[in-house]
């Protein structure tokens, strides 16, 4: 499958809109500035209130979580269910794949029950593209994180919340700090941060965690938490995944705490008006203190508040875009027409 | 193509006379212009009005009934009503009143804030005889044929141009 992950542009169509959103990687800035903006429009700017609307009235969108999920999955539901969608989730430990039923076969029977657009969480890299290359032309999928490939719409909303708090990410340094190995949604914050060209993008964390050329991606490296996050505007910490790890990469969480853990302390050489982020579920006293995860610099619960509007955008992007796919071809149909009447 | 500028600032003082004139101002009624045109017009009239509550602003496009049609407007922003709808006379207003398809999506999405006592339509412009529901505004600024094309700009000034197509001479 990892072959197929080197061509993202399915995601767009002949317009150059997206049709799917399976990662950020081939995006470009107007993309992801298009989803930042649209994002805006759900939120009242005075309460932060997020209204239901018509808009995907009589669509259906059905959730595919092969695996689990709390925050991803209800703020997704959450979001459709804003948007007036139809949704079904799926529980799939519990569904015929244990049968030995085919993903593929899957898949097409929930085609069958009339989806417009899947949302689909799965343990194996690739997963959501692997869907979006078998769907009809018309049905959309949304990745909501593979394996250890990609999670864009955590990627959006982390966005969205910086500049939210600091304005243009052009003029930002953002550290990210923990687990870099294993996150596919640092992979994914990576990409939309040098997409949206903030000014410098700091990995934290042991050469344990670290994939084997982190500067590949663009990034500048640091093994020492002090120097690492001296300065910076942003603090983005990682959970350590505990069930992705199949060797004895730390010593213990103890260990990493005393090195890598947020503490007020240390939090005390980004810059004052740093803001702290977490994609969470958050383990206190591992990666971060509950003094500075409750304190006042921690917009983590704002995170988990903006999801909902980014999903929403997204979502009423992709059927937004198809919308005007198939004006254009309506049009381009009838000028046809007009070219070969006499 | 033949230009004719209307001047907005009468327009509105002279709806501004008839909202006066009616019932309605006892009752402490409030304010929304439908974004942008509509809350251009609903900027002024509020401020001649003299009225208390902060005026509320609805975009309508996320409750456009064409969204599977043509997508969605990309310069849309957020809708911000100040208070609550419920058992408030509103006054509703909008720059040109065409197909009624805009006043339909606004008191949509009106009614998902609360049950307001009463909605009053208030038009700068009624484009008459192109109307596909069942929509009459309230207060008029002026009536226009609906063949003819129009234009408002603004906010300031606050500008209408009515073009008028020249006979066409093939």
């Amino acid at each position: 499958m990892s072959s197929r992950l080197s061509s993202p542009n399915i995601q767009l169509n002949e317009l150059g809109k997206l049709h799917h959103f399976l990662t950020l990687e081939g995006l470009k800035a107007h993309h992801l500035t298009e989803i930042l903006d649209t994002t805006e429009s759900f939120i009242n700017p005075n309460t932060n209130e997020i209204k239901k609307v018509p808009l995907l009235r009589g669509k259906s969108i059905m959730n595919l979580f092969f695996e689990p999920s709390t925050r991803t999955r209800t703020t997704f539901e959450i979001a459709e269910k804003r948007l007036s969608a139809d949704v079904s989730s799926l529980d799939i430990q519990t569904s015929a794949t244990k049968k030995g039923e085919s993903l593929l076969d899957t898949l097409w029977n929930l085609q069958a029950m009339q989806a417009d657009m899947f949302v689909i969480r799965h343990a194996q890299s690739g997963a959501a593209q692997f869907f979006a290359q078998h769907v009809a032309p018309h049905v959309h999928v949304l990745n909501a994180g593979d394996g250890q490939h990609a999670h864009p719409s955590q990627a959006m909303l982390d966005m969205f919340t910086i500049r939210k708090h600091k304005g243009d990410i052009f003029d930002l340094k953002v550290a990210i700090v923990g687990d870099v190995l294993h996150s596919r949604v640092v992979r994914s914050q990576i990409q939309a941060l040098s997409i949206l060209e903030a000014r410098e993008i700091r990995v934290v964390g042991p050469k344990t965690l670290m994939p084997d050329h982190p500067e590949a991606l663009g990034v500048h490296v640091y093994h020492d938490m002090d120097e690492g996050i001296q300065d910076v505007d942003v603090i983005i910490m990682v959970r350590l995944q505990n069930e992705r790890m199949t060797s004895a990469l730390i010593p213990s969480e103890k260990e990493f705490f005393k090195l890598y853990g947020l503490t007020e302390a240390r939090l005390a050489l980004a810059k004052p008006d740093a803001i702290v982020m977490h994609p969470g579920p958050i383990n206190r006293g591992v990666e971060i203190e509950s003094a500075v995860a409750d304190g006042p610099q921690s917009v983590i619960l704002e995170q988990v508040t903006y999801g909902i509007a980014v999903r929403m955008a997204i979502m009423s992007i992709i059927m937004s875009n198809a919308a005007q796919l198939s004006q254009h071809h309506t049009e381009q149909a009838s000028q046809q027409d007009v070219e070969e009447t006499p | 193509m033949t230009e004719l500028n209307v001047n907005a600032d009468t327009l509105i003082e002279t709806m501004c006379e008839q909202l006066q004139q009616t019932s309605l101002i006892q009752h402490a009624p409030k304010m929304i212009g439908i974004r942008t045109g509509g809350e251009w017009v609903a900027h002024k009239l509020h401020q001649k009005l003299g009225l208390s509550d902060p005026l509320g602003v609805i975009d309508i496009s996320f409750y456009r009934d064409d969204f599977s049609k043509i997508g969605l407007n990309p310069t849309i922003k957020p809708s911000d009503i100040p208070w609550d709808v419920d058992d408030q006379h509103i006054i509703l207003v909008d720059d040109v009143l065409f197909t009624g398809r805009t006043i339909r999506a606004a008191l949509n999405e009106i009614f998902d804030y609360g049950r307001p006592a009463s909605v009053t339509l208030v038009t700068l412009l009624d484009r008459k005889g192109c109307r596909e529901l069942p929509f009459q505004a309230d207060i008029v600024g002026m009536t226009i044929e609906c063949h003819k094309t129009i234009k408002v700009t603004g906010p300031d000034p606050l500008k209408v141009t009515l073009l008028e197509k020249q006979e066409e001479t093939a």
